[in-house]
């Protein structure tokens, strides 16, 4: 079902974490449809990505994309890092099954957020980036049932 | 990886080594359509009757009742649609549960697009239906109540002889899709009011592509499918002499081994369950604890997916199912684990293990170690699992 990247990139994710006072964090997909991304971005005065760390509730596609995604962006400049899409991500895994193809737009979309945060705290405007709209909202769930 | 651990069987089962021997016969030298008037078709006639009443034995139905399908879904649509058309003169209500299977399901939901109306029933968080719930359902119109023996997914068996007695009652027709049940726990069609009962060959350790409907006698039902006079003019289409013959060499072996198999599955399952509450923390056992299939184990653990979950497993050669939305091609989880009250993420979170009789405890050791590494792992990649730790420590 998963092509041998995917699999590699599952078993052995990338950049699995979090990076303390990032530059830019963002979070997309809702836990209702089973996908969450969280992507971290360290970018230094050039606007340099130097560090991107992820964490991810969601299939072995989700996982995959992820870091595949953090992987694509590590060391671009912030302009480089908006042109990632989600072709790319799966491209760069050797494609996708059809009904996992969201989860490549759902990396796209978290780094879209990071960078859309990291922008709003240093008050700058990123050319070609618009406000995310996968956002989720912090405890929407009831958290504790048991 | 040589090793193999297949905890799946509710799903589909491994073929007996002596059905697959008493089916071989008849695709060779004794392939003869039983119509047919010469020797070696007429005498698999006899060859069918004798399996057919392995079958209705084991039901302590008539032989006569016992009518052979393609399978399970197939028998659970023609129970429904088929009733549904012969008692229309007398209403148009059926009642059903929300955690039927999806035969059952899509079934109701084509008949409600042919102008009939259905109640699915809510379950408690055990997945059992409520009695009082389903008497109130009742109207003069309802023709047909269809419950499921017990749940393919979290494994809770139902209330069976009092939604019998009920049905019986009101003077309405009772169906029960077994498809999990039969050869798991005894099933006395008269004793638990039985009217129609479906089940599936491949999940007793039988072959694929057959099934069979009970009908018992005085039920008005239809033909579904039309063409010759097999199985009493009910279901056309020669008869599937090697899938009956495996059937009932599949009855026959789980009823011989019914006792000693479930009472082995039942302790590996108890303590599968106890080893995983005691050793992996956040997480919520599944349906019934003890009104529950003897070989079915279901988990959800919290801050995962299951999909995650399984290709992990898989890899270390075991083989398990989730009711995640990534398994069902859907983006919505199993209705089962929502209708038992999960929450959305907690839902895509489960894990569904069932045992055969083949599973040692030495197998299950191996699986719950792997696991707990599993669990900890994906956990360790979780944003839920990140937001759900910073809280509890600002809470402390």
């Amino acid at each position: 079902m998963y092509t041998e990247k995917v699999m590699d990139h599952f078993q052995h994710p990338r950049n699995v974490g979090e990076i303390e006072n990032a530059s830019g964090v963002g979070t997309v997909g809702n836990a209702k449809c089973g996908d969450i991304m969280r992507i971290y971005l360290d970018i230094d005065d050039n606007q340099i990505i130097r560090d991107c760390k992820f964490k991810t509730f969601g299939c072995g596609a989700a996982i995959a994309t992820s870091s595949m995604a953090t992987e694509l962006v590590k060391g671009k400049n912030i302009r480089e890092a908006l042109e990632v899409t989600n072709k790319a991500v799966m491209e760069a895994l050797d494609g996708l099954p059809p009904v996992k193809v969201h989860c490549s737009l759902l990396a796209e979309e978290a780094i879209h957020a990071a960078l859309w945060d990291y922008a709003e705290k240093h008050d700058i405007k990123i050319e070609g980036l618009t406000k995310p709209k996968n956002d989720i909202s912090e405890g929407e769930e009831d958290e504790d049932e048991y | 990886m040589n090793k193999l651990i297949y905890l799946d069987n509710a799903a589909t089962t491994k073929t007996a080594p002596e059905v697959v021997e008493a089916m071989l016969p008849y695709y060779t030298e004794q392939f003869g359509n039983p119509s047919s008037i010469y020797g070696i078709g007429a005498a698999n006639k006899d060859v069918i009757t004798e399996h057919r009443e392995i079958i209705a034995n084991a039901l302590g139905a008539k032989t006569s009742e016992i009518y052979f399908t393609a399978g399970g879904s197939e028998s659970d649509n023609w129970a429904l649609k088929a009733t549904a058309e012969a008692y229309q003169s007398k209403g148009n209500h059926i009642i059903t549960s929300k955690i039927e299977h999806h035969a059952i399901l899509h079934s109701c939901q084509y008949l409600e697009s042919r102008g009939f109306e259905v109640t699915y029933l809510d379950v408690d968080e055990n997945g059992v239906v409520d009695l009082e719930e389903l008497k109130a359902a009742i109207r003069p119109t309802t023709i047909l109540i269809s419950i499921m023996f017990a749940n393919n997914e979290i494994g809770t068996i139902q209330p069976i002889r009092e939604i019998g007695e009920i049905a019986h009652e009101h003077g309405i027709l009772f169906h029960t899709d077994a498809v999990q049940a039969f050869a798991q726990v005894p099933i006395n069609v008269e004793e638990y009011h039985i009217d129609m009962l479906s089940s599936s060959g491949h999940k007793l350790n039988g072959p694929k592509g057959i099934g069979f409907l009970y009908i018992r006698t005085g039920v008005k039902i239809r033909s579904f499918v039309h063409g010759g006079a097999q199985e009493r003019k009910r279901r056309a289409g020669t008869e599937n002499v090697p899938g009956i013959v495996g059937y009932g060499t599949a009855v026959a072996r789980a009823m011989r081994t019914m006792e000693e198999r479930t009472a082995k599955e039942k302790e590996l399952r108890d303590y599968m369950i106890e080893r995983i509450e005691n050793e992996i923390p956040y997480c919520r056992l599944n349906g019934h604890r003890t009104k529950r299939l003897p070989n079915n184990v279901n988990f959800s653990f919290r801050f995962i997916e299951g999909e995650s979950m399984l290709i992990n497993l898989d890899l270390n050669g075991i083989c398990a199912s989730s009711g995640s939305a990534c398994t069902s091609g859907s983006l919505d989880p199993s209705h089962v684990l929502l209708a038992i009250g999960l929450p959305h993420e907690i839902a895509h979170g489960s894990l569904r293990m069932t045992l055969s009789e083949e599973i040692t405890k030495e197998d299950i050791d191996y699986v719950i170690d792997h696991l707990k590494d599993i669990v900890a792992l994906i956990r360790s990649m979780s944003p839920l699992y990140e937001d759900f730790l910073k809280k509890n420590n600002k809470g402390e």
